[in-house]
């Protein structure tokens, strides 16, 4: 048979919360092979910059902050979508993730003594850090939080965070098979025991049996094609393989965060920091539109409703043409070359690399784009896969579920830490618990199904191109299903995504050449990309209300009697599509209240937290789960957020 | 809202406009070791420039277009990953980052030398980096265990920012691939090699001692190897100071040489 390996754990994904989980699991003595499709240290965790929350509470600005401020925060963001035990296990573990970092060698940015200068909404402010402090880990604002918490390497957080980790995985031995990709986890419908594999320097399949397999595969932002800020290895295979077991659900795949400044045509992120030092933005028209739209904050509104006008201008025909499509464009000129060369000093590099253009002479082209993904495989507090023993996942190809409908930047950097620290440790303990083995007979099934269907590409007659279905599901994805929906374009949106799955039936390869052929890869990524956009279509369509980053027009209030809840997606084998089903979010602490920004409607829950909560611990009960009290991890210390409340206002 | 600024988009448009679009010619080195009817050669294309186009754009066009077994490596397309490393009109380089316009008309496309090619465009950098890093232990030798309770050790921004600057080397390979000592000796450790050792030197929660470091630098494998032609430097996608790094660890040998070191 092809080339077959077994180990304790396998872990499919070697971005940050694949390796800091694999850590966890080869430091309890078990075997562990982590997967990649590119050498890890090419995960797309390199490239977040701007930071990771942790509340330290070093900096001036930082005083009075802890882990009940940062639970707050980060449930108020989540709209309340949030998972509550979930975001306290989080904000309880974020500065033990943030200091052992500093131990694996990341050069945080640190506190220097005396006066400091810095930039608070566009203007320079001078304060006095005290010697006390100096050395320690420094904060940066991050927006959405109480304190400065975000703490940062530089420009480069993600860079410096991955390159320790990974030392310390190089460090243990662990094995990582680089350019290797999952495409099938290998089930028996009850239990996972490992996953199908197909090799990207030779195209040969293989299979690794394992006693637990940890989805880490990150984002899923390449649904919506090139309008994604997301790397082009972020195509949700993790989440689009545990879809295809038939048994195991998909939480909130309609959560999708979006940035207004993608840079265009590339899609590389432009931070904020361009429009909170006073950039403009222009339609084709050169009109500031948001000045008119927005008299009040313009160009500083929130995310959102920036994102929304944009599109709006493009949809109204007042985008600028390009042959790459309509954008609009960033005006930085007036902010002159010496503002631009050191303070903006990454968005005037990225305008020189990408477009090569001086943003002091030229204008910038821009547009709304997908950013962030808090769907994903749904797992409970410990990490585990519903419907399916033996199946884990962590980072953000999983719904843990501390992002709710909203994730909060730096929030995402510091999950992957603390899920997989806490994930790898829960496994480590499972496998003490549990003796298995795989059927070999179930693996040479699996792997002939996939060679069948990777044949079947191979054989088709003449088609339509994998690339122009890849297009199509990017317009209908960017343009019905992002910053804002409608019922009328969701159910033209699900319609439409079934007519390319029909055609993606249809299509076949241009090549059928021998090793690691592209295209084929391609094309089998696409079958996945195209279920979990027809998910995120279909639960977006159900949730008539409006929650974080899921604005309805034609419901705009958040509904707290009807939707304070998870939703569900199966898709059962065989089904023409997902099965939606939904839970309650889980243990409720802080009672649902106002966000403080974004829509301000809200229809009230009528049932009380208590009889709320006592659903969900029945639920938790009959599914066996483990009471969160034990050792690791944390619990909800009921209440412990009034004290810090009153402590974020004063 | 200003007039000014309706007309200045007019004469952005107009820039733009004026880049009267190109007919690129590629010239693509290609072969596939997994294909034994494959032989390496040089394969022409022919792709109409685009405002804005960088080689991550064309490279895809051709592919999807005109090429579907074409093999090339990116990911982050944003100059952070260090996937896309190849020679482009024979400069090592990234070619995410770089913009057609940029070029001549007439573009030759390489894969980097002294790493293992997967077909193509696309070389094995990962396992080279990988080996490097075992070979010089390129990790924290952690004077104490962590301790989850602990306040974290302090150090002085100077310093973290100075670990920071060489902790930027995001191994693309451009250096190793630019290197003649490299190309010819694959004990070398190569610059991105002495980097990374110069990096974990200078940080001091790292233990190990001029003693430890002697053997991996001192010798014709380390810092003595390298004949100081600077290309390495001059290709760095990321500017590191190539140069000021190997002075320092020249110093440090030569000091451990001396003094015995601790
Ligand atoms: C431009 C940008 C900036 C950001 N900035 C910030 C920030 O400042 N702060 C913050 O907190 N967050 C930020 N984020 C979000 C954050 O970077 C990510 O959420 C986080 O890094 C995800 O880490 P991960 O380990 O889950 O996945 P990733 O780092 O994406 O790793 C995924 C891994 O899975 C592997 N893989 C995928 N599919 C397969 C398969 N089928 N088989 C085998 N392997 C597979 C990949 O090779 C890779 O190793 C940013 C995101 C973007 C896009
Ligand atoms: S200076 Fe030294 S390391 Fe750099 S390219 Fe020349 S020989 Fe190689
Ligand atoms: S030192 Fe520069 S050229 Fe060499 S691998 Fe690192 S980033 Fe690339
Ligand atoms: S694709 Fe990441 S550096 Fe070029």
């Amino acid at each position: 048979m092809s080339d077959l390996q077994r180990t304790d754990v396998l872990v499919i994904g070697a971005g940050l919360a694949g390796e800091r989980c694999a850590m966890e699991v080869a430091a309890s003595g078990r075997e562990c092979v982590i997967l990649s499709l590119v050498p890890p240290r090419r995960s797309h965790s390199c490239a977040a910059q701007g930071g990771m929350q942790a509340a330290l509470g070093n900096c001036v600005k930082a005083e009075g902050d802890s882990p009940d401020v940062h639970f707050l925060d980060t449930v108020r963001g989540s709209d309340w979508g949030a998972d509550q035990e979930v975001a306290r296990i989080f904000a309880d573990n974020a500065p033990i993730a943030v200091r052992e970092l500093a131990h694996f060698g990341v050069p945080w940015t640190r506190v220097r003594a005396g006066t400091n200068h810095y930039f608070i909404k566009g203007e320079q402010v001078a304060i006095e850090e005290p010697k006390e402090k100096a050395g320690l880990i420094m904060h940066r604002d991050f927006g959405g939080t109480a304190k400065w918490r975000a703490c940062y390497a530089a420009a480069g957080t993600g860079h410096a965070a991955l390159y320790a980790i990974d030392s310390e995985v190089i460090r243990l031995g662990i094995t990582v098979r680089d350019r290797m990709e999952a495409i099938a986890l290998i089930h028996d419908g009850e239990r996972c025991h490992g996953a199908v594999t197909r090799c990207l320097r030779t195209g040969r399949l293989g299979a690794i049996l394992a006693r637990a397999t940890v989805i880490a595969t990150g984002g899923h932002g390449r649904i919506y094609g090139k309008y994604t800020t997301n790397a082009t290895i972020n195509e949700g295979a993790g989440a689009a393989i545990a879809l295809a077991t038939g048994r195991v659900p998909l939480g909130n795949m309609e959560a999708v965060q979006f940035h207004p400044t993608g840079l265009w045509p590339s899609g590389i992120l432009v931070t904020e920091g361009c429009r909170g030092d006073g950039g403009y933005l222009l339609n084709s028209a050169g009109e500031r539109f948001l000045v008119a739209l927005e008299p009040e904050k313009q160009e500083l509104a929130s995310r959102d409703v920036v994102s929304r006008h944009m599109m709006n201008e493009i949809r109204e025909g007042r985008g600028v043409d390009s042959p790459n499509g309509p954008h609009l464009w960033l005006d930085l000129r007036h902010l002159g070359e010496a503002h631009l060369t050191t303070r903006l000093r990454e968005v005037y590099e990225i305008c020189r690399d990408f477009l090569g253009v001086e943003p002091w002479n030229e204008l910038v082209p821009v547009r709304p784009t997908q950013h962030y993904s808090m769907g994903g495989m749904r797992v409970n507090k410990d990490g585990e896969a519903y419907g399916m023993s033996g199946l884990y996942a962590v980072g953000e190809a999983a719904c843990w579920d501390m992002h709710g409908f909203n994730r909060l930047g730096g929030n995402s950097l510091a999950e992957t830490l603390v899920a997989g620290r806490v994930v790898g440790r829960r496994i480590a303990d499972a496998l003490e618990r549990t003796a298995t083995s795989a059927d070999i007979a179930l693996v040479d099934q699996a792997v002939e199904g996939q060679t069948r269907r990777l044949r079947s590409w191979a054989d088709r007659p003449e088609g339509g191109s994998v690339y122009e279905i890849r297009d199509a599901m990017a317009e209908i994805m960017m343009n019905r299903l992002g910053v804002f929906r409608t019922g009328d374009e969701l159910d033209s949106a699900v319609a439409d995504l079934r007519v390319l799955r029909e055609r993606l039936r249809d299509a076949s390869l241009r090549s059928t050449s021998p090793g690691p052929n592209p295209e084929i890869g391609f094309a089998i990524r696409l079958e996945g990309m195209l279920d979990l956009a027809l998910v995120t279509a279909e639960g977006a369509r159900a949730r008539t209300e409006s929650r974080g980053a899921h604005s309805r027009l034609d419901y705009p209030a958040r509904d707290d009697e009807r939707w304070l809840n998870r939703t569900l997606a199966r898709w059962p084998v065989d089904a023409d599509g997902p099965v939606l089903d939904y839970e309650p979010v889980g243990l409720l602490d802080l009672p649902p209240g106002e966000r403080g920004y974004g829509h301000a409607k809200r229809v009230e829950m009528e049932m009380s937290l208590e009889d709320y909560n006592a659903v969900v611990e029945a639920a938790q009960r009959e599914q066996g789960r483990l009471a969160s009290a034990e050792a690791i991890g944390s619990q909800l210390r009921e209440g412990a957020w009034r004290a810090a409340e009153d402590g974020s206002k004063a | 809202m200003s007039e000014t600024s309706a007309e200045q988009v007019a004469s952005t448009e107009a820039l733009v406009a004026e880049r009267k679009p190109r007919r690129l010619k590629f010239r693509i080195f290609r072969y596939n070791p997994q294909d034994p009817n494959s032989e390496p050669r040089m394969q022409e294309y022919r792709l109409e420039e685009t405002p804005f186009m960088t080689l991550f754009i064309a490279l895809n066009r051709l592919r999807e277009e005109q090429e579907a077994d074409l093999q090339f490596d990116f990911a982050c397309r944003s100059a952070v990953c260090g996937s896309c490393g190849m020679l482009v009109n024979g400069r090592p380089t990234l070619a995410c980052k770089t913009l057609t316009s940029d070029l001549p008309r007439v573009i030759h496309l390489h894969p980097l030398p002294s790493f293992q090619l997967v077909g193509d465009l696309s070389v094995d950098t990962g396992s080279w980096f990988r080996g490097m890093s075992e070979r010089v232990q390129a990790w924290v030798h952690e004077r104490a265990p962590f301790d989850p309770e602990a306040q974290e050790e302090r150090m002085d921004d100077e310093l973290a920012q100075a670990i920071y600057e060489s902790d930027r080397c995001i191994e693309c390979g451009c250096c190793v691939a630019a290197c003649g000592v490299a190309a010819t000796n694959d004990e070398f450790v190569a610059p991105a090699g002495m980097n990374r050792i110069a990096r974990f030197m200078m940080d001091p929660r790292d233990g190990r001692g001029r003693r430890d470091w002697f053997d991996v630098i001192s010798s014709d494998e380390g810092v003595f190897g390298c004949i100081g032609l600077m290309a390495c430097q001059d290709v760095c996608p990321k500017e590191l100071p190539l140069l000021e790094v190997y002075a320092y660890l020249r110093r440090k040998a030569l000091g451990g040489w001396f003094l015995g070191g601790k």
